[in-house]
């Protein structure tokens, strides 16, 4: 008698889930791996490969933990645990006010005082990358389009498209200028998408740069407001690297513009913040909206029922944020250091016969390494990439995986590792331009 | 403070998403809340205030965890014990989770389901607690319009889980009080039904085990049942087992849907089961946002694990947590006085309600009862029981949800909620519902029917409340007590 093998019928996921928008398949992640296998140590593994392509901040936490053996009612352990209770069952998507008040308090200080913040209109997620998706949910319905400028950070296609549907039309920028958004990009950007069918919601920006490091200029700032404005969409400004500007007085937040202008047109504004670069807890998943427009704040709040922020979390934070003598030397002392780092690394590529974007702001140089390329394309800058990982051991981020029209940038992390480490990278990098020079 | 002009010119719209009702929160279930805020019970300051019995938290066994916490200083990377873990706690952003929580979570499911099953802490995935998670295996299983199957009375939250954002739609399994409000395979087989000939195509089922809000556990034939319905139809099974541990009393013991897979392996394909679970309502953290997709699909994981970005639990807390159930003595020690607890809890609850007449479901798990008041309705109506909660609320002052508010089929039905409040409090709300049943049986009764009905002293009192929608600035949050001034005032 024949047997009967019943095949198992396969089980089918959602669309969303079998998409491939969550970015991983991306080549860059190869990266990664080989970090993985064969991860740098300056003892016990010195040939390694050094992970430039993570934008942490981890030159400052000897004042993080300095304020917390100073200051032991940051944790919610107290004589007895008394608050533990309290704050265990404080599950308000308002969040602890005194968080909030905390945050607009940083985010003003950050801002040298040139715009105030309202605590009422801070609204809490686990990190950024679930307020950049809420933001996305909230002001553009699936198939419509945010208008993005490249090169940008590779998350957002997760981030902004994977389970909105949204899409991204990128308003291109290029080196002859900086790579600054120019009126005709943002025309030509909003005319791609038309000719698409696709609807503008928005323009996002990052603001200082991933991964340009550096910040947006004041008048670039003004022309995108103009444009936002005459079209009727939103603008959501991304400021996660706003502490990490080397020097105050360079950074114009989109907040200190509508502030002297009296919030004309504020309620299509739109920032986001967070807490994992400035001050390097990436871990603690600590992400804010911060709009100006009552009904996205409602909605936000609603919303970020999904993505709460640990309220053991919020309470150690409220803490040390609301320490004002504490937050204005860790921005300042943090500012210097980042400024110290960057210009060490960008003396040692010059050294090297490599030029880098002038930036003033965040973890990483933008280098131009397209004199090296074999060919001036998309593969060519792999092919270099690759000689980057496999023989300099060095994990940095291609241009293309920014989406960067133009071949041969790269992003190159500085502060996610000791000097010493820096200066190991630097100097095998000097080997291999020495070495190409023979 | 910031002095937002409004400003006269176009506005730019939102999305649909965040100008629809999909939030929930125009659910009357909130209204309770308003009451509650306006005028929150306070044993010294408020004795006559309105007593919370709408939240289902577990405040139980808050002592043992503070002994806990005393004697453990390292858990927290802010204590001189901990800080040297700080550093790297605090980069640790990966979406795989600390492998020491991970570890300790599937211990610990493992140990709250007795030892029958082990947990793969490669299947955990971590999500910004239930309200997270349920969102996340939504998205994962269904696409825009595709159904789920969830047997009523089940929990008014889940409107806003498994279908804002996700645009999935959630079809009930009616189930009624002749049996217990047990899921039948008739009623699975009717929605299954329904749904095909409205054209909607069905992708999974979701079951709450224990139950909320009937507070019971399902029994083996019934799960057996649903898989093989499940299995039949190839379609998810979602089990969302928050309360597992809450269950407390030697029978019926709590059967968890990893049981059921695991004793018969051909009973279904096990690509379609996944649990969600949290630590918010058997360790009493609803503040910290753990919440898991456990799910027996690697493609599900892997797909789950990517999402988790949107929601990962905080690495300080994760460190605690690890720290926390990794630690066996304390885990026995506190799954064993907290069903205990749980059991006095009910005893006394249910105790107090039958000395006046009121029966509530046989139940032996959850933070609640599902109490039957049907008798004092005026009428068998949603109306009616409306009518009877603003009584409850307004007069007796309790904060109870109805049943109609968890798309009951059947009114009358309430959800009470006892493991939020200490013993004193207990007493004076079972005080309160005492003297309500007494004034009741005293008032004058309607005409109509010989049912007992309560009325009020001086009129009939004709409450002609409709749920009317709340308006946008009444922020409340579906989670909690914490206030925001509502600018309704409610009416009475």
């Amino acid at each position: 008698m024949a047997i009967e093998i019943n095949p198992v019928p396969s089980v089918q996921l959602s669309k969303v889930a079998d998409s491939e928008k969550h970015g991983e398949n991306s080549p860059y992640f190869a990266g990664w791996k080989a970090y993985d296998e064969d991860p740098y140590n300056e003892m016990t593994n010195p040939s390694g490969v050094i992970q430039m392509g993570l934008a942490e901040n981890q030159v400052s936490f000897d004042m993080l933990e300095d304020y917390l053996e100073k200051h032991p009612e940051a944790s919610i352990w107290g004589k007895g645990a008394p608050g533990f209770k309290e704050n265990a069952l404080f599950q308000d998507y308002h969040g602890l006010l005194s968080f909030r008040k905390a945050m607009a308090s940083f985010m003003e200080q950050i801002r040298g005082g040139r715009a105030r913040f309202d605590p009422e209109r801070v609204v809490l997620t686990a990190g950024a990358t679930a307020a950049n998706e809420l933001l996305t949910f909230i002001l553009a319905d699936p198939g419509d389009a945010l208008l993005v400028p490249t090169p940008y950070y590779p998350g957002f296609d997760r981030d902004l498209r994977w389970r909105t549907g949204v899409r991204i039309v990128p308003i291109h920028c290029n080196s002859s200028n900086n790579f600054q958004i120019t009126p005709q990009a943002l025309e030509a950007a909003y005319e791609n998408a038309e000719s698409m069918n696709l609807r503008v919601r928005g323009v996002l920006i990052t603001n200082p740069s991933n991964p340009l490091g550096a910040t947006v200029q004041r008048a670039v700032l003004e022309e995108i407001l103009g444009f936002v404005t005459r079209k009727n969409i939103h603008l959501i400004s991304d400021e996660i690297y706003s502490g990490s500007v080397f020097s105050s007085s360079e950074f114009v937040s989109v907040a200190e513009i509508l502030e002297s202008r009296d919030y004309k047109e504020c309620e299509r504004v739109h920032i986001v913040y967070s807490l994992s670069k400035d001050l390097g807890l990436p871990g603690f998943r600590v992400g804010t909206i911060y709009s100006y427009n009552d009904k996205v704040v409602t909605t936000a709040r609603r919303m970020s029922s999904f993505t709460l922020i640990s309220s053991q979390t919020q309470h150690l934070l409220a803490s040390m944020l609301s320490n004002k003598e504490f937050t204005s030397r860790y921005i300042e002392t943090n500012r210097a250091r980042l400024k110290k780092r960057y210009d060490m690394i960008i003396q040692g590529l010059k050294r090297a016969g490599i030029k880098c974007l002038r930036g003033n702001a965040g973890l990483f140089c933008w280098m131009n390494l397209s004199p090296l390329l074999q060919k001036p394309d998309r593969e060519g800058e792999l092919d270099l990439w690759k000689t980057m990982l496999h023989e300099l051991k060095l994990n940095i981020s291609p241009g293309s995986s920014c989406h960067c029209s133009e071949p041969g940038w790269f992003r190159v992390c500085f502060a996610n590792m000791s000097e010493q480490t820096l200066e190991v990278a630097l100097a095998r990098i000097h080997n291999y331009m020495d070495q190409r020079k023979r | 403070m910031a002095n937002v002009n409004m400003s006269s010119g176009r506005k730019a719209l939102l999305s649909k998403l965040a100008t629809n009702d999909g939030h929930a929160e125009n659910s009357p279930y909130f209204d309770g809340w308003k009451a509650y805020e306006r005028n929150p019970f306070d044993a010294s300051r408020n004795p006559d205030g309105v007593i919370q019995m709408g939240l289902a938290e577990n405040q139980l066994c808050f002592d043992l965890i503070q002994e806990w916490l005393i004697n453990n200083p390292q858990a927290s990377i802010c204590t001189a014990e901990g800080v040297d873990m700080f550093k790297d706690t605090a980069i640790f952003q990966d979406y795989h989770g600390l492998p020491e929580f991970r570890n300790a979570v599937a211990k610990f499911m493992g140990q709250v389901r007795r030892g029958v099953g082990k947990f793969n802490p490669d299947r955990i995935v971590m999500s910004g607690g239930a309200t997270g998670a349920h969102e996340l295996i939504s998205f994962c299983l269904a696409d825009r319009g595709d159904a789920i199957l969830v047997p009523t009375p089940y929990y008014p939250g889940f409107d806003r889980d498994l279908c804002w954002r996700t645009g999935a739609q959630l079809l009930p399994v009616v189930c009624d009080s002749s049996n217990g409000f047990k899921v039948t395979r008739e009623a699975l087989e009717a929605a299954y039904i329904e749904a095909k000939e409205a054209n909607i195509r069905v992708r999974a089922l979701l079951i709450t085990n224990p139950s909320n809000p009937l507070g019971t556990v399902l029994d083996r034939k019934t799960l057996r049942d649903i898989v093989s319905f499940i299995n039949e139809k190839n379609i998810h099974l979602i089990c969302d087992e928050i309360y597992s541990a809450t269950v407390f009393g030697s029978q019926p013991s709590f059967i968890s849907i990893s049981e059921i897979i695991e004793e018969d392996q051909e009973i279904c394909n096990h690509d379609l089961i996944h649990i969600i679970y949290s630590l918010s309502k058997d360790l009493g953290f609803p503040g910290f946002r753990v919440g898991i997709v456990y799910s027996y699909n690697d493609k599900v994981v892997e797909c789950a694990r990517k999402m988790s970005s949107f929601g990962l639990v905080s690495s300080q807390t994760q460190h605690l947590i690890s720290s926390l159930l990794s630690d066996d003595e304390f885990v026995e020690k506190f799954l064993s006085e907290s069903a205990k607890r749980l059991e006095n809890r009910h005893q006394t609850f249910t105790d107090g309600l039958a000395q006046v007449g009121i029966r509530c479901l046989q139940s032996n798990a959850g933070l609640f009862v599902w109490m039957d008041l049907s008798h004092l309705l005026r009428e068998k109506s949603f109306l009616a029981e409306t009518d009877l909660w603003r009584i409850i609320i307004n007069e007796v002052k309790l904060n109870v949800s109805p049943g109609s508010s968890f798309h009951c089929s059947e009114p009358g039905w309430f959800r009470v909620c006892i493991a939020n409040m200490d013993e004193p409090t207990v007493e004076i709300a079972l005080k309160r519902i005492r003297a309500f049943v007494v004034k009741g049986e005293n008032a004058v009764v309607a005409p109509a029917k010989k049912k007992q009905c309560w009325q009020s002293q001086n009129t009939k009192l004709r409450l002609s409340f409709s749920f009317r929608k709340m308006d946008d600035l009444m922020m409340m949050s579906p989670h909690s007590p914490i206030p925001q001034s509502p600018l309704v005032q409610a009416r009475t």
